[in-house]
């Protein structure tokens, strides 16, 4: 593993791209097929099962660092990351090893079949044998989740440098259902075939938000424009009688959507489709919460899927009659999925309607009715463009609608964690209702450090109370907040809940007097 | 009425009419160290270290000072006042008070790892031990400092190897000439940011002596940086006269750059953990060292460092003061940005 943590710490050093790639290319060389097809893996966020719980790492740390579990749990807050809290509160190892990447991932799968002891009495050997940057990536094998700054795009881009393959064609071969278990680096990547493995989606293609303005992007007629719709990015594959349905995330969902299962016999075989999951009833999309609420159930029942039934929201054809069409222009794929959606004839499968404009002027207007229509705004696509993998600019483009702000007084702050350990950052924020301020949201980015450094030097002089972390302040400043939705809740005391909320600009121009009421914040819902 | 008290101006003596650091205009002021959350403006007397004086007047100007040796007993309406070292930065005490055989201490900002350069820290028994804990929590452990250098010279070989400039951030006052005096000179130059080399200045007319340094000035071509090391305040980092170093290689030396999130946000090449505070096992072998039953905590993780200690069978307080600990090595710093 020494390795594969000197990798780790190269790629964290840097926040140069290029020096990632080839840190990265340089380890492929290196390491044996094994351990290279596990660091694919977890580039491309896929883990070993759990098999110890993040409660009982917590205690073994905690008691191994001979410290309470309060205070254990206290930095972790500060840390923002349980395996580094871990690595960083036990004790000098005390012997020394050199095991390979492979090794430790098949010892954390071994941990699973064991009783609490003999995992207690494991873990322990091995954070005695480990160095620091070995038991953090240790440990993040074990709690899962390894971000460290590379993205499934960079290591693809190593692994063409280091294979010699092109990129998209490395893309496509590591999407889908595998994992290091069910095939090889070989198998895998070398000599895969996509026809292999039936599930394969494609990888998506992202637009980045609309930078200046649309009249930019010169002649009307060269875009075609859809409604930008709030669900979840979905692929929908139908080969050989079967049914698969991927999110955006990589994720397959097909089982969470019994409402598509009609399309395996509706469509034909070799037929991929990008959409967005929405839930759709009487005739228009419903509030992106309520799938969210679904998504979190184990169990789709009955009476979920009445109250949160979905459609597919067509937006392009990447493959028909078994071929790959991404390379054809938008305006013929868009032709050819016309015709699937038609042909299939179902009311889940759904076409998202083009918004005809002939000047930009006018499709201004059509973005002014997003809300109404319960959209997010506009998507705009070259009617010559390919589909591509993963987020590229030019081609398409989200014309989002401007989010919703209020002004609202600063109440409570907490310390932020991880990169912001020293500061404040975490922040509640009221309205007036009457002469009482109502908290309704919590918001954390949107300052630059330079504020964040103000404020901080701030809350410590005018701090009322302290609650743990959590300190209530003198209602002083006022910010603007920004979202892109409210709705009704009974959770908050306030009555609403946001979307996305964040700190859009701090007012210092504004007394908190002038802050907004809960009036006006119930009339954006 | 207790020995030491806390106002809204600082610290404050009653029974002698000082105070000892305060954050607002008084009469008369006892002086830790010369860092600017402790040794502010305004006051009409000061009292020092005198080795901390030279660095407090060049900050400060105009003002009437008076200095006291180590160790030195010093009484002010029959109170006892002695300054003993600190280890922090050059000439940085803490000030014990005496009265009627009672003891208390106050800190200042302190560190226990002699570093070769400030004077080494000394334990001192009290009853009440005012104490900083800027990194109390147990996840901040301190290297050796040889660790630490180590670490920072080979990164300043490897820089050199790839025709690269190194340019490394710490408090111009202090870290500066801690990081200027361990580093290996065999492998290149030091050039200095001129908020440094002020520092270096007065520090060196006290007759202490420090490795050599060259100001970076305007008239120095770019070309003549590379392979070299430059050492610069951490307000320095994020402003156009870091262009002039060219390609680059940053690195910020900290007791914050303990955490993988500090270092990413500075967007630094590398972050070095070297504090000039006590970490974790240095806080509690120091306070312990006093022998004091109470404790009074004044900046850093001071809720979660109270509770422990009170665990562990002390009297513990917080005490909300306007001490800063490292908090301006990785943010804005009203300090260093007034020297540029």
């Amino acid at each position: 593993m020494k390795r594969f943590a000197q990798l780790f710490t190269q790629l964290d050093q840097t926040t140069k791209i290029n020096t990632k790639v080839n840190a990265l290319a340089h380890y492929f060389q290196d390491a044996d097929d094994k351990d290279r097809l596990w660091t694919v893996a977890i580039l491309s966020h896929r883990r070993p099962k759990r098999t110890v719980t993040t409660t009982l790492l917590r205690h073994w740390a905690a008691e191994y660092g001979n410290i309470p579990l309060w205070l254990f749990e206290e930095s972790y807050h500060v840390v923002g990351d349980l395996a580094e809290t871990i690595a960083l509160s036990l004790p000098p190892k005390e012997s020394d090893q050199d095991q390979s990447l492979s090794y430790w991932i098949d010892f954390i799968k071994s941990l699973g079949a064991l009783e609490e002891e003999e995992k207690q009495e494991k873990v322990l050997w091995a954070w005695r044998q480990l160095d620091d940057a070995e038991r953090f990536i240790f440990n993040k094998l074990i709690t899962g989740g390894f971000r460290i700054g590379v993205s499934q795009k960079l290591m693809v881009r190593a692994l063409a440098k280091y294979t010699g393959m092109e990129e998209n064609i490395l893309a496509h071969r590591l999407m889908g259902d595998w994992t290091p278990d069910t095939t090889t680096f070989q198998d895998l990547i070398i000599t895969a075939d996509p026809s292999d493995d039936l599930s394969k989606p494609y990888p998506f293609y992202l637009a980045y938000a609309l930078e200046g303005e649309a009249q930019d992007l010169g002649m009307p007629e060269a875009w075609q424009a859809e409604r930008k719709w709030d669900g979840i990015r979905g692929q929908l594959i139908v080969r050989n009688g079967e049914l698969f349905v991927w999110s955006r995330g990589e994720e397959l969902v097909t089982d969470k959507f019994p409402e598509y299962k009609v399309l395996a016999e509706r469509l034909p075989n070799g037929t991929v489709i990008d959409g967005e999951i929405l839930p759709f009833k009487d005739g228009q999309p419903l509030t992106f919460n309520l799938l969210q609420t679904r998504i979190g159930r184990k169990n789709v029942t009955k009476a979920v899927m009445s109250k949160a039934p979905v459609v597919l929201m067509a937006y392009d054809l990447l493959e028909w009659a078994g071929e790959d069409i991404r390379q054809k222009p938008m305006a013929e794929r868009r032709k050819l999925l016309e015709y699937a959606v038609a042909d299939c004839h179902h009311e889940v499968l759904m076409l998202s309607p083009i918004v005809s404009f002939s000047n930009w002027e006018a499709l201004a207007q059509e973005r002014a009715k997003s809300r109404e229509l319960h959209s997010e705004g506009i998507m705009l696509k070259r009617k010559d463009s390919d589909y591509k993998a993963g987020r590229k600019k030019g081609d398409w483009w989200k014309w989002k609608i401007d989010p919703l702000t209020i002004d609202a007084v600063m109440i409570y702050a907490q310390r932020g964690h991880g990169r912001r350990a020293n500061l404040y950052t975490d922040f509640t924020f009221a309205v007036w209702d009457g002469e009482l301020l109502v908290p309704f949201t919590k918001a954390y980015s949107g300052l630059t450090d330079k504020e964040f450094g103000a404020i901080t030097a701030w809350v410590k002089k005018n701090t009322v109370e302290r609650f743990g972390p959590v300190r209530s302040v003198t209602p002083h400043h006022v910010f603007e907040i920004a979202f892109e939705g409210i709705n009704l809740s009974k959770r908050h005391k306030s009555g609403v809940a946001l979307r996305f909320p964040r700190i859009s600009r701090w007012r210092k121009d504004k007394p908190k007097e002038e802050a907004n009421t809960l009036d006006d914040l119930k009339s954006l819902l | 009425m207790a020995l030491l008290e806390f106002r809204k101006e600082g610290i404050y003596c009653p029974a002698a009419d000082i105070y000892i650091d305060p954050w607002r205009r008084v009469k008369r002021a006892l002086i830790t160290h010369g860092h600017a959350d402790h040794s502010r403006w305004g006051h009409q007397y000061y009292l020092s270290t005198t080795s901390a004086m030279p660095v407090i007047k060049y900050r400060l100007g105009d003002i009437r000072i008076e200095t006291v040796a180590y160790g030195e007993k010093k009484y002010i309406n029959g109170v006892q006042f002695s300054f003993h070292p600190a280890g922090h930065i050059l000439g940085s005490a803490q000030i014990r008070v005496e009265h009627k055989g009672e003891v208390w201490v106050v800190s200042g900002d302190y560190k226990i790892e002699e570093d070769g350069f400030a004077e080494a820290y000394e334990a001192v028994k009290c009853h009440s031990f005012i104490t900083e804990c800027t990194f109390g929590l147990p996840i901040y452990k301190w290297k050796p400092q040889q660790e630490v250098f180590q670490a920072i010279n080979q990164w300043w070989q490897q820089n050199k190897s790839e025709g690269k400039v190194s340019v490394l951030s710490g408090y111009s006052l202090g870290k500066a000439q801690r990081i200027i005096q361990n580093l290996d000179t065999s492998i290149g130059k030091i050039y200095t940011h001129g908020a440094v080399e002020n520092v270096n200045e007065v520090i060196r007319q006290q007759g202490v002596r420090l490795q050599e340094t060259t100001r970076v000035t305007a008239a120095i071509h770019k070309k003549d940086f590379i392979g070299h090391i430059v050492i610069c305040p951490p307000s320095a980092m994020g402003s156009p006269w870091i262009k002039k170093f060219k390609p680059v290689s940053l690195g910020v030396a900290s007791g914050w750059m303990m955490l993988r999130g500090a270092r990413r946000r500075r967007a630094a090449d590398r972050g070095f953990v070297l504090s000039d505070h006590v970490d974790w096992p240095g806080l509690n072998q120091a306070i312990k060292a006093t022998e004091a039953e109470r404790i009074f905590v004044t900046h850093g993780y001071t809720d979660i460092f109270k509770r422990w200690l009170i665990e562990e069978g002390y009297e513990a307080e917080v005490v909300e003061t306007e001490y800063e600990g490292e908090l301006s090595e990785i943010t804005d710093s009203k300090e260093e940005k007034a020297e540029e």
